[in-house]
């Protein structure tokens, strides 16, 4: 019992002085991070609450309060509106002292916050929005992109289903940047594969009935009917698709922008078979399952999707920067230092980011389970092919970021 | 002798109980930055406060109530926003060509609107600006669901750098005094006691030989044209124009600001504002609440609160004499 | 030639559901003369209804479809009773305008609840199996679900005028709303009779959300952006006339089908031009009368 107290109490001395010697100069002697998320609309599930379950995860798992930085976490809703999501970056880079804004699943939002980020030197891990212009023709020296974007999804997808025998195409197309962007960009990863678009047609956004675009698909009697949408657009058109029977006439759906909580949200017999890219599933190894089943409880029972893997690998590789340099306050410095040192994390594996700020990470073309495939709950995809993370994501120099020489 | 004493007191004590109020209000505001608050915090307060206040110049005082009013907003901020960062203008010019946009739209919606009344009216400026938004969504210029990103503030006059936090605050704070004085010359001018006697009786103030519909559609145009102010004014402060400007929903939130300050009152619609922008501001952190607060203030001042909060304070002030 | 047959008769299915969806509003804006923004939230309450009696039940046994069709719109109905009666029938001295910001704010806040509880992006929900597959036409594949919504429509819709233009409680119900204290004097008992209206017209707009829930997301925000689209129907056809908002729900689908073939991009707006062009011409509407 003696031999216990004082070994103890040796222990708690060794922790005090060693609180003492790693000492780091923080800003306000605490590291901030923001959580600015979408907590009441489209993206409250794919996101939301849950990427905050997935910060403190990172928080506890790097260790990085045993070895004496404070770390703090602060949330709030930027509600899919750019204004919002400005007002509340500037406002927590100027008056709250945050050191690191992550997730934002909006591009609109996202660029706004990249901008921001860049004028008050902090730094933005965007591991939520999609738009590939943020380590294009936006990227700055303040911004890391991780998980996934446009080009990407465009490409993995594209490439990947037309190799297949996936060869000709038929686009429905959410009629608004995005949509326009994803469609252009697949166009082009059909076209070098060898295959041929056959058609396409232009939906507005938040349209809930997809009947005479299906129709249009079917006629046009292509292989593949390409979606170029997100959020309820994808989600109504895959449910209506499965109603006018497009998938039993043969014709395959290429979802471009699907997360696991869509597939949630359809259910097996209506989105299986549906193929398409993620850079995460929590069923693929251990260090996944493991992660996944942590994080559940915590998140209402849902199962992590690859943007909440991204807020909790990317704050991992942010904090080792940090710890290398002793310090928060130079953004542009952290961000070159995240640059300068390989990836490792227990969800998306070995990768590196590179100098436009786009993190590299294998990709995988997944498809849906049937039912009587699926052994449990959320066990909804099979992997058909893994894409190495060197030829996942848009060639460095076609990207017309400032930053590469 | 007396009875002209009598009316220049009433006259003098109708002044003060504005002017009182006004000269607090702008004393503070002035005041605010170096007493610690927010500034860009204000700014947006004060942007929705004039937003709010050209809509009750239609609503409170002119009777009408437009369910489109966003589509002035969200115009004004892409002119601006496009006219500072893709024609490189200054900002008072940016912020003139923004307002001179929604005033052209406002004439030719209120050529169209006035022809109706009542929620007729209501729906042809709701059936607009729904028009408005979806040729938003698509045109080119405003990028869609990314908006005009990185407005650069530039030099106010060619002179004054705005991107230093104190020369933008103030800056919004004349232009927001400037045209609340100016909203309340209109309404104590004849052409405003003419507006509320067809607001209070259209057919009388036709048989007194008023005609109506000019004068409706000349307090549709000045709301327009100072919604589009606020507007363009946003879009220079935030450095973005984007597509909540013009949603349906940005309509509903200035009808919710003005009934929450009261009517059909000069301070209502700027109190409204900015209890609401402090609402959505401290309730961040609690996103998902947001809209069923704001909900709920909607049913509360619906059916117990119908003066609103300075409408309430007249109506207590006025019984305490 | 084949497409565009394809193309009518789909737009001929949105129109009859759009019908069936601007029936409860008509009601309620035709007789009681209240604007009822909360019809998309009621909507969306009647899907969901639906999802929660196949996925919980009531006692343990879960209901498919069919009970639900009769269920729901009772139990939604039940709560729109009660906003009438404890919130409604307080404005109804005042201007139309607080009636409808008071049901504008009742559906933030019903969206809202459902968001928070159930997430945003929907909840599964199949066809029954009855009505599930579909038949070729040859110009194109109709499902059959489709087919009965355009069926269920028509019987509901002309149920729903045939009681209110040609029997006698709907001849009650016409006079009540344009001399309440008229009829009142013969003894009839019309503030009981004007909730019980209103109950009807929200349990029709859960009707219409059963209807839509196997083919339409079943999620919070389905009757948001829905009910502007009822309202440009019910303005258009008349907000004083059923059979206005009826046909012109038949109508205002199968022109939008064909601009969804033509010209798709043009699809969302087009409803909005007729809108304006017609309150500008005919500002009670296709078939109202002016008030």
């Amino acid at each position: 019992m003696k031999a216990m107290r004082r070994s103890l109490l040796a222990l708690a001395l060794a922790g005090a002085f060693g609180i003492g010697t790693a000492q780091a100069q923080m800003s306000g002697n605490v590291l901030k991070i923001g959580v600015l998320s979408d907590m009441s609309s489209l993206y409250t599930d794919l996101a939301g609450a849950g990427s905050v379950v997935a910060a403190k995860m990172a928080v506890e798992d790097s260790g990085i309060e045993k070895r004496g930085i404070k770390v703090e976490i602060v949330s709030a809703d930027h509600q899919n509106k750019a204004d919002v999501g400005s007002a509340i970056a500037r406002r927590w880079y100027d008056s709250e002292g945050v050191d690191v804004i992550v997730d934002v699943p909006n591009s609109g939002v996202a660029l706004a916050v990249a901008q921001i980020t860049k004028d008050k030197n902090k730094v933005f891990l965007a591991s939520g929005p999609g738009s590939s212009d943020l380590t294009g023709k936006a990227c700055t020296p303040n911004t890391v992109h991780f998980t996934y974007d446009t080009w990407m999804l465009a490409n993995g997808t594209g490439t990947a289903i037309t190799k297949n025998g996936g060869n000709t195409w038929f686009f429905i197309t959410a009629d608004y940047a995005f949509g326009q962007a994803l469609e252009r960009d697949t166009t082009a990863a059909v076209q070098k594969a060898g295959g041929k678009v056959l058609g396409g047609v232009r939906v507005p956004i938040n349209n809930q009935d997809f009947s005479s675009f299906l129709l249009q698909a079917q006629a046009s009697k292509a292989k593949v009917i390409g979606l170029a949408n997100a959020g309820g657009d994808t989600t109504n058109s895959i449910k209506q698709a499965a109603e006018f029977g497009i998938v039993k006439g043969g014709q395959q759906l290429a979802g471009l922008l699907v997360f696991l909580t869509d597939v949630h949200a359809l259910g097996l017999p209506t989105a299986q078979g549906l193929t398409f890219t993620e850079t995460f599933y929590w069923d693929q190894n251990d260090h996944t399952r493991a992660f996944a089943k942590r994080f559940a409880p915590q998140d209402k029972g849902i199962y992590p999707t690859m943007v909440h893997a991204g807020v909790y690998a990317s704050l991992l590789h942010y904090f080792k920067a940090v710890e290398a340099l002793k310090s928060d306050t130079d953004g542009a410095k952290i961000v070159e230092k995240m640059k300068s040192m390989p990836t490792d994390d227990p969800l998306f594996g070995k990768g590196s980011i590179r100098v436009d700020g786009r993190a590299l990470h294998p990709a995988y073309l997944v498809q849906v389970k049937t039912p009587a495939e699926s052994k449990g709950p959320w066990d909804y995809y099979k992997i058909v092919s893994t894409i190495p993370a060197d030829q996942a994501f848009r060639p460095l120099a076609d990207g017309g970021c400032p930053l590469v020489k | 002798m007396a009875a002209i004493a009598e009316r220049a007191a009433i006259r003098t004590a109708a002044r003060n109980q504005f002017l009182v109020p006004t000269l607090v209000m702008v004393v503070a505001l002035a005041v605010a930055p170096f007493a610690g608050v927010y500034p860009v915090f204000i700014e947006k307060a004060l942007c929705f406060a004039l937003f709010a206040c050209a809509f009750n110049l239609l609503l409170g005082f002119g009777g009408l109530l437009s369910f489109g009013h966003a589509m002035f907003l969200g115009t004004a901020g892409y002119v601006a926003a496009h006219a500072a960062k893709v024609w490189g203008v200054t900002p008072e010019i940016a912020i003139l060509a923004g307002t001179a946009a929604s005033a052209a739209l406002g004439a030719v919606v209120g050529a169209l609107a006035i022809r109706r009344q009542g929620i007729y009216f209501a729906m042809i400026t709701l059936a607009i600006a729904q028009m408005m938004y979806f040729f938003y969504v698509q045109a080119p210029f405003t990028h869609g669901e990314d908006g005009i990103q990185a407005v650069p503030r530039g030099h106010l006059f060619g002179l004054i750098d705005l991107g230093d936090p104190l020369a933008m605050y103030y800056t919004v704070l004349v232009v927001f005094v400037a045209a609340f004085a100016l909203i309340h010359r209109i309404i104590h001018s004849p052409f405003g006691q003419v507006l509320k006697s067809i607001r209070e009786n259209e057919p009388r103030a036709i048989s007194l030989g008023y005609d109506a519909d000019r004068y409706k559609l000349l307090a549709f145009v000045l709301s327009a044209t100072l919604a589009g102010l606020a507007g363009a004014l946003k879009a220079i402060v935030f450095q973005l124009a984007s597509l909540t400007d013009v949603y349906w929903t940005m309509s509903g939130e200035v009808v919710l600001m003005t009934l929450l300050g009261g009517m059909g009152t000069i301070f209502g619609p700027v109190v409204g504002a900015f209890v609401i922008v402090t609402l959505e501001n401290y309730l961040a952190g609690f996103g998902e609440w947001v809209t069923i607060i704001t909900g709920v203030i909607f049913v509360v001042c619906v059916l117990a609160f119908r003066r609103g909060i300075v409408g309430e304070l007249a109506a207590w002030w006025a019984r305490r004499r | 030639m084949q497409a565009l047959f394809g193309q009518l008769l789909i737009g001929l299915i949105n129109g009859a559901f759009y019908a069936m969806l601007s029936l409860g509003l008509a009601v309620i804006f035709g007789l009681l003369n209240i604007i009822n923004f909360t019809h998309g939230a009621q909507y969306m309450m009647g899907a969901f209804c639906a999802w929660f009696l196949l996925n919980h039940g009531i006692g343990g046994l879960t209901l498919g479809y069919w009970p639900s069709l009769i269920i729901a719109p009772i139990v939604v109905g039940i709560v729109g009773i009660v906003i009438e009666r404890t919130m409604l029938s307080r404005l109804y001295k005042l201007d139309h305008l607080y009636g409808l910001l008071l049901t504008f704010g009742l559906a933030l806040i019903i969206q809202g609840l459902f968001r928070n509880e159930f997430g945003s992006s929907g909840m599964p929900y199949q066809i029954p199996s009855v009505l599930a597959g579909g038949i070729n036409l040859g110009f194109m594949f109709l499902p059959i679900y489709r087919a009965w919504v355009i069926v269920a429509s028509l019987v509901v819709c002309f149920a729903t005028w045939f009681v209110i233009e040609r029997t006698k409680l709907g001849s009650y119900l016409r006079a009540a709303t344009e001399n309440p204290a008229l009829v009142q004097a013969f003894g009839i008992n019309v503030p009981r009779m004007i909730t019980l209206t209103f109950g009807f017209g929200v349990g029709l707009a859960a009707l219409a959300g059963v209807m839509a829930a196997p083919i339409y997301q079943v999620n919070p925000l389905m009757g948001a952006d829905l009910i502007i689209v009822v309202f440009a129907v019910v303005v258009i056809g008349g907000m004083g006339s059923i059979m206005g908002a009826i046909l012109t729900g038949f109508g205002l689908g199968i022109i939008e089908g064909l601009t969804k073939y033509f010209w798709p991009e043009a699809s969302s707006t087009v409803i909005f031009v007729i809108m304006v062009i017609v309150l500008l011409v005919r500002p009670a509407g296709l078939f109202g009368r002016e008030r």
